[in-house]
C-alpha cells in the first residue's frame, strides 16, 4: 500500500494513557475511541489530522498497557501509518494484528519535522519526505509478520491457517 | 550451550528440543487471560474466526476488575459482553463480583497459573505470573482471540537480560524498590522485547508476594517476561493451590545472556517514581518536600496481604493526615477477608483510610479515587504517566506500602523511619 499525508511529530516513550486514556476504555467503538487519539499528549490532534496523516515519533512508542484501543484510536482518527525509532511490543504486535501499519526507522525520523508531506510504500518499507526529497528505507519485517500483514491482520491470517469455518478436530488434546 | 529458563519453557511448549533468541515460534498455552476492559474486543474478534467454541474452557480466564463494579452504563455493557460469552461458552474460570479479584493476584492465589506454564493475558501486567517461574507475557485483544481459539500463540524467543541481586535488604526495602531501582538504572525501554531474569541471594530472602512485585513490573522496563527460578519458596506457594501437575524449570549455567547486571542491594533506599516515568526514581532521602492529596495502597503490584500488613503496621493508632484520602483496595477477596480477620480492618478504619472492595479501579484512573487538575498522589502501583490516575494535570508518584502508608499520616512523601523511629 503507498500512503500520503503530512507527519505529526512528537517524542520518545508515548505511552498508551496518552494515546487513549483511560477515561474513555468503557467503550470499545473505533468511532467513539478515534476521538479521543492523543488526547493528553497533544489535545489539538484530532482537530489537526487529516485522513491519510501519519504519526512519526522518536524511541518506544506504546509503552505501558496492552491496551488494542491505542492502535484501533490512531486508525480511527484517520492516521494511515506510524513511524517510530522503537515500539513498545505489545503495541508492536497488536498493531500487525489489527492491521495499523508500522515502520521503525530512526533515520526516517531524523529526517522528518512535523507538517512534511510524507510518502509511505509499506510493501518496500520506503519511506520518502516529499518536502525535502530525501528517501528512507525501513527495517523489514520477518517474513512470517509480513504473512499476517499481507492476510489483513491476524483473524484473517488465522482463517487462511485453519481453514474456516473448523479448526482441525482433536485441539482439545493437546 | 544451554538454555535460560525462558527459553526452556518456551522450547517445550513450542514441542522443540532446543529454540534461540530470535527465533519465530508458535507455542502451547496453558492459560489466557482476559478482563472487562480488553475481553470485549477479543470476543469481537473470536467471532469472526468462526471456531464457535475456545480451545478449551478450563484454560480460558476472563476477570471482570477494570471498571468492576461497574462505574456508569457504558462499563456495565463492556463487562456484559464478557459476561455473557462466559456464560455461552460455558467458561470455567470467570469468576464474578464477590468472588474475584484483581486478576494478577487472583490467578496466582488459586493456582491457576502455576511454574512452568506458557501463559498469555491481554493485560500488560500478565507478566507478573513469572514470579512463580513460569513464561508469562501481555498481549492485546486480538492475540487474545486467537489464543482463545487456538490455544496458540506466535512469539519471537526473546533474549535475556540477568538481574543479579547482591547482598541484604535495608529496612523498609522491597521488591517494589528493587524493581523501581532497576527500571531507574536502565529506563522504560532498557529490556524492550528482552526476558528479565531476576536472581541473587536478595531475591532468594524475597517472599512470594515481593517477587509478584518485581515480575509485575517488568513491562515497566518494556521487557516480554519477568522471571525468577522457582525455588523452596515458591513450592511452599503453590503446595496446596495446584489442582494439576506442573515442572520446574532452571537455567543451565552455561545459558547464554545478553547481558548481565549486578546491584548490592545493601546500598539501596526506599525508591520513589516522580512523574511521569516508572525509571523517575529517586531514593527516599533524596525525595524534599512533596506535598499529597491522595494516597493508594493497592493494584495488582501491590494489593497483597503481606503489603496490607506493612501498611497497617505503620498506621497502627495513627490518623490520615486531614489533607489526605487513603483508599486502600485488598486486591482479592480472600486478600478482603484476611484483612478483616487479622484485624487490619480495624486498623484501617480507625486511621480513617477508604477500603475498597477489589479493583484495579484508581491504577488506572478508571474510578475509585480518580484525581482532579493539579492533584498529586502517591500510590503503590505501577505507572505515573500523564493523566494516569485521572486528570492530564494530575501526577503520580510511586512507591512501596511502607513509604505510603507513612506518608499518608504526615501529608507529604516520608520516610516509614518518621513514623515508627529508626530502631
Amino acid at each position: 500500500m503507498i500512503y500520503q499525508g503530512k507527519a505529526h511529530k512528537y517524542g520518545r516513550d508515548v505511552d498508551t494513557d496518552v494515546i487513549i486514556p483511560a477515561r474513555y476504555l468503557n467503550t470499545s467503538d473505533p468511532k467513539e475511541l478515534g476521538k479521543h487519539a492523543l488526547e493528553d499528549l497533544d489535545s489539538e490532534f484530532v482537530n489537526k489530522v487529516s485522513s491519510g496523516d501519519m504519526l512519526v515519533a522518536e524511541e518506544n512508542f506504546g509503552c505501558g498497557s496492552s491496551r488494542e484501543h491505542a492502535p484501533i484510536a490512531i486508525k480511527a482518527a484517520g492516521v494511515s501509518c506510524v513511524i517510530a525509532k522503537s515500539f513498545a511490543r505489545i503495541f508492536y504486535r497488536n498493531s500487525i494484528n489489527m492491521g495499523l501499519p508500522i515502520l521503525g526507522c530512526s533515520e526516517a525520523v531524523d529526517g522528518i519535522k512535523s507538517g512534511d508531506k510524507i510518502k509511505v510504500d509499506t510493501e518496500t518499507g520506503e519511506i520518502t519526505n516529499l518536502t525535502t526529497g530525501v528517501t528512507f528505507k525501513a527495517t523489514p519485517f520477518p517474513d512470517f509478520i509480513r504473512g499476517i500483514i499481507e492476510d489483513g491482520g491476524l483473524i484473517n491470517y488465522l482463517k487462511v491457517k485453519v481453514g474456516s469455518p473448523c479448526l482441525p478436530t482433536g485441539r482439545e488434546e493437546k | 550451550m544451554g538454555m535460560t529458563i525462558t527459553e526452556k519453557i518456551l522450547a517445550v511448549h513450542a514441542g522443540k528440543e532446543k529454540v534461540k533468541p530470535g527465533e519465530l515460534i508458535n507455542i502451547n498455552l496453558d492459560l489466557v487471560l482476559g478482563n472487562d476492559v480488553t475481553a470485549p474486543i477479543a470476543i469481537r474478534e473470536f467471532k469472526k474466526i468462526g471456531v464457535g467454541k475456545v480451545f478449551n474452557v478450563d484454560k480460558v480466564a476472563l476477570v471482570p476488575d477494570h471498571y468492576t463494579p461497574n462505574k456508569d452504563i457504558k462499563s456495565a455493557e463492556q463487562a456484559k459482553i464478557m459476561r455473557d460469552f462466559a456464560k455461552e461458552q460455558e467458561i470455567t474460570n470467570y469468576f464474578e463480583i464477590g468472588r474475584m479479584g484483581i486478576e494478577h493476584a487472583l490467578l496466582p492465589e488459586l493456582g491457576l497459573v502455576l511454574p512452568g506454564d506458557a501463559i498469555i493475558g491481554a493485560d500488560s501486567h500478565t507478566c507478573t505470573y513469572g514470579a512463580l517461574g513460569a513464561f508469562s507475557t501481555g498481549v492485546g485483544s486480538t492475540d487474545l482471540a486467537a489464543g482463545m481459539a487456538t490455544g496458540e500463540v506466535w512469539l519471537k524467543v526473546p533474549s535475556t537480560i540477568k538481574f543479579v541481586y547482591k547482598g541484604k535488604l535495608n529496612k523498609w526495602v522491597s521488591g517494589k524498590d528493587l524493581i523501581l531501582y532497576t527500571i531507574g538504572k536502565i529506563g522504560v525501554d532498557g529490556a524492550l522485547y528482552k526476558s528479565m531474569e531476576f536472581t541473587g541471594e536478595a531475591i532468594s530472602s524475597l517472599s512470594m508476594e515481593g517477587r509478584l512485585t518485581m515480575a509485575n513490573m517488568a513491562i515497566e522496563a518494556g521487557g516480554k517476561n519477568g522471571i525468577i527460578e522457582p525455588d523452596e519458596t515458591t513450592l511452599e506457594y503453590v503446595r496446596g493451590r495446584a489442582k494439576r501437575d506442573f515442572k520446574i524449570y532452571k537455567s543451565d549455567n552455561d545459558a547464554e545472556y545478553e547481558r548481565v547486571y549486578e546491584y548490592d542491594v545493601s546500598g539501596i533506599e526506599p525508591q520513589v517514581a516522580f512523574p511521569h516515568l516508572p525509571s523517575n526514581t529517586r531514593g527516599i532521602s533524596e525525595v524534599g518536600d512533596i506535598k499529597i492529596d491522595q494516597v493508594v495502597i493497592g493494584s495488582c503490584t501491590n494489593g497483597r496481604i503481606e503489603d496490607l500488613r506493612v501498611a497497617a503496621k505503620i498506621l497502627k493508632g495513627q490518623k490520615v493526615c486531614k489533607n489526605v484520602r487513603l483508599i486502600v483496595i485488598p486486591a482479592t477477596q480472600k486478600i478482603y477477608k484476611q484483612v478483616v480477620d487479622e484485624g487490619l480492618m480495624d486498623i484501617f478504619i480507625d486511621a480513617e483510610a477508604a477500603v475498597s472492595t477489589p479493583t484495579c479501579g484508581p491504577c488506572l484512573g478508571g474510578h475509585m479515587g480518580v484525581l482532579a487538575e493539579g492533584e498529586r498522589a502517591l500510590a503503590t502501583t505501577n505507572r505515573n504517566f500523564v493523566g494516569r490516575m485521572g486528570h492530564p494535570k494530575s501526577e503520580v508518584y510511586l512507591c512501596n506500602p511502607a513509604v505510603a502508608a507513612a506518608s499518608a499520616i504526615l501529608g507529604r512523601i516520608v520516610s516509614p523511619d518518621e513514623i515508627v523511629g529508626s530502631g
